[in-house]
């Protein structure tokens, strides 16, 4: 398991012998034992970190924090944050329903990190904002849909790093050299053919997310090569596909044959027991497990899981423009602060707040517990959304497209548009 | 008859417990409960067991990236597993069994055993393992 010719630099061993204090030295015990773990040769260096070790899950993740800027850590590379589990903007959203040591500690833990350095977005998305990572850079990303979005529509390179080792890399700057920093970790390993889906339906928006949670299923952790996509898959489709495929499978890495920056050069050589066939049926099933919920009065319509972008916010405001969302629905819009101003500037966001939507930023509203405590029935034109929701909030939820749940959210019930779903029946 | 078998040391530490083998993997993020210790995964089949104390058997973690925080908590809490063999190594459950140690001295061994070696460890009523990773097979 070991890799035998395992080698630290005489920098990398003095840090881990403490020359640069404790904090230092705890984060090079974290990356020298995973190096291990994963038979990595050697240490390489990254340019760039997405910290999830922000969201709050207990004690534990402050006293990490309290410890590292107590004992002078310093950041090696630019280090952005994840969504908190509050809304520093919105202190409100979420108090009163989880213990109070919890949304107190969750604040603390948001204060830490933005005193350690890192550049506070508090973004699950942060591939939205300029001056992120480019093709081929070594990374390090921890949130799953980022990891995801970054390796497979970016290029740039990262592992999934769990909480304090994702800090722990993005300390010393470096990381073990396994798995999908390295070429041959990033080849796919089974093909998935959408051939059989008629290109009218790929160029809905539901299609992205049905295809990332059926293809999900089919992957496990495997990296999959999907054939078949159109050139016309814009950024929010390749989000959507990325964030389920994660959710649904556990997939890191993802090729787009056409649409992903890696692809095709990485989708050669599959033999027959790693060919998939996507069918109709495959979408149908997905949509099936994504709706928990029957058609009827709407208590939540929630929007951006992954964070809402600019383009979305640009398809939304139109179809909400001069209306108002139902009494009975609460209905959000998750983003980061950097893409709501975006959207306040280009006029977006006066329809909506016009209109009754709230727009969240710095956390997300899947999380346990609820922003403002809605229960009942929920709907999301996110898969990643509708697949942890009715476990972590306990809510039914439906599934179905932007433009309808902007109508249901202004009906207050579930609304179908039956010509979307023609081809699903 | 006592029997010893030599694991993969992760993290090192000692520990003596009875045991609790998973038949399934189990995300300690979502699925686990940190505060109280025990299995949350309605879909787990040993879900609503407590494995506060004892040496935790466990074929691989579901890799989520919230399971150090996880595991690092429930033994910050003194509700952890005593220690974890594990069929599969795992960069998770080892980083929150260091970050516990190195914060609050608390010892959790992590070691990964054999394929041969696990289905053997799986069936015993108490382990016992050593700093070096050596695993003793309690009396049955």
């Amino acid at each position: 398991m070991m890799c035998p010719s395992f080698e630290l630099q005489p920098d990398e061993q003095a840090l881990l012998d403490g020359a640069d204090g404790p904090a230092m030295q705890l984060a090079m015990k974290l990356v020298v034992q995973a190096a291990r773990i994963m038979a990595a040769p050697r240490l390489i260096a990254a340019s760039f970190a997405h910290i999830d070790a922000c969201f709050y899950a207990g004690q534990v993740h402050v006293d990490f924090a309290r410890f590292l800027l107590e004992n002078d850590a310093k950041f090696a590379v630019p280090t952005w944050t994840n969504n908190g589990l509050a809304s520093l903007e919105k202190p409100e959203l979420r108090a009163g329903r989880g213990d109070r040591e919890t949304m107190d500690g969750a604040r603390e833990l948001m204060g830490l990190y933005k005193d350690l350095g890192a550049r506070p977005v508090w973004t699950c998305a942060p591939y939205q904002l300029p001056g992120g990572p480019q093709l081929g850079d070594q990374i390090i990303a921890a949130e799953s849909n980022a990891v995801c979005y970054y390796n497979s529509v970016v290029g740039a390179r990262s592992n999934k790093y769990g909480d304090f080792l994702d800090v722990a890399c993005a300390l010393i700057g470096k990381v073990p050299f396994a798995r999908l920093h390295t070429d041959d970790g990033r080849r796919g390993r089974l093909l998935i053919d959408t051939s059989s889906i008629p290109g009218e339906f790929k160029r809905e928006d539901i299609f992205y997310h049905l295809l990332g949670y059926a293809g999900g299923r089919l992957s496990g952790s495997r990296v999959p090569v999907i054939d078949g996509l159109p050139r016309t898959a814009n950024r929010d489709n390749l989000k959507a596909a990325s964030a389920a495929l994660a959710a649904a499978g556990g997939v890191e890495l993802w090729h787009g044959i056409g649409v992903t920056p890696e692809a095709p050069e990485n989708s050669e050589g599959f033999g027959s027991e790693t060919r998939f066939d996507l069918t109709m049926d495959d979408l149908a099933q997905a949509r099936e497990d994504l709706t928990t919920g029957r058609d009827g009065q709407l208590d939540m319509v929630a929007l951006g899981t992954p964070h809402f972008s600019l383009s979305e916010f640009a398809a939304l405001a139109p179809l909400l423009d001069g209306r108002e969302v139902h009494d009975r629905t609460k209905t959000y819009v998750s983003t980061s602060r950097f893409i709501r101003d975006e959207a306040a500037k280009r006029g977006y966001l006066a329809p909506l707040e016009a209109a009754g939507v709230e727009i969240i930023t710095d956390t997300c509203t899947y999380f346990t517990p609820n922003v403002t405590g809605c229960a009942g029935r929920a709907m999301t034109n996110a898969a990643k959304w509708a697949y942890y929701a009715p476990g972590m909030l306990g809510v039914e939820v439906c599934f179905g497209s932007l433009a309808e749940c902007a109508e249901s959210a202004v009906r207050g019930e579930v609304w179908r548009d039956e010509k979307l779903w023609r081809h699903l029946t | 008859m006592t029997a010893t078998i030599k694991a993969q040391v992760l993290v090192p530490g000692t520990a003596s417990a009875q045991v609790c083998a998973l038949g399934e993997p189990l995300s300690f993020w979502g699925g686990y409960d940190p505060v109280t210790g025990t299995i949350l995964d309605v879909r787990h089949p040993q879900s609503g067991i407590c494995l506060a104390g004892k040496i935790t058997i466990l074929p691989s973690a579901r890799g989520s990236a919230g399971t150090p925080a996880c595991i690092a908590e429930a033994i910050r809490r003194g509700v952890a597993p005593a220690g974890f063999v594990l069929g599969t190594p795992d960069v998770n459950i080892a980083t929150g069994a260091r970050v516990a140690f190195e914060l609050y001295r608390a010892d959790c061994p992590v070691v990964c055993a054999d394929t041969d070696d696990y289905d053997r460890l799986a069936c015993s009523a108490a382990l016992e393992i050593a700093a070096d990773g050596t695993i003793t097979i309690g009396e049955t």
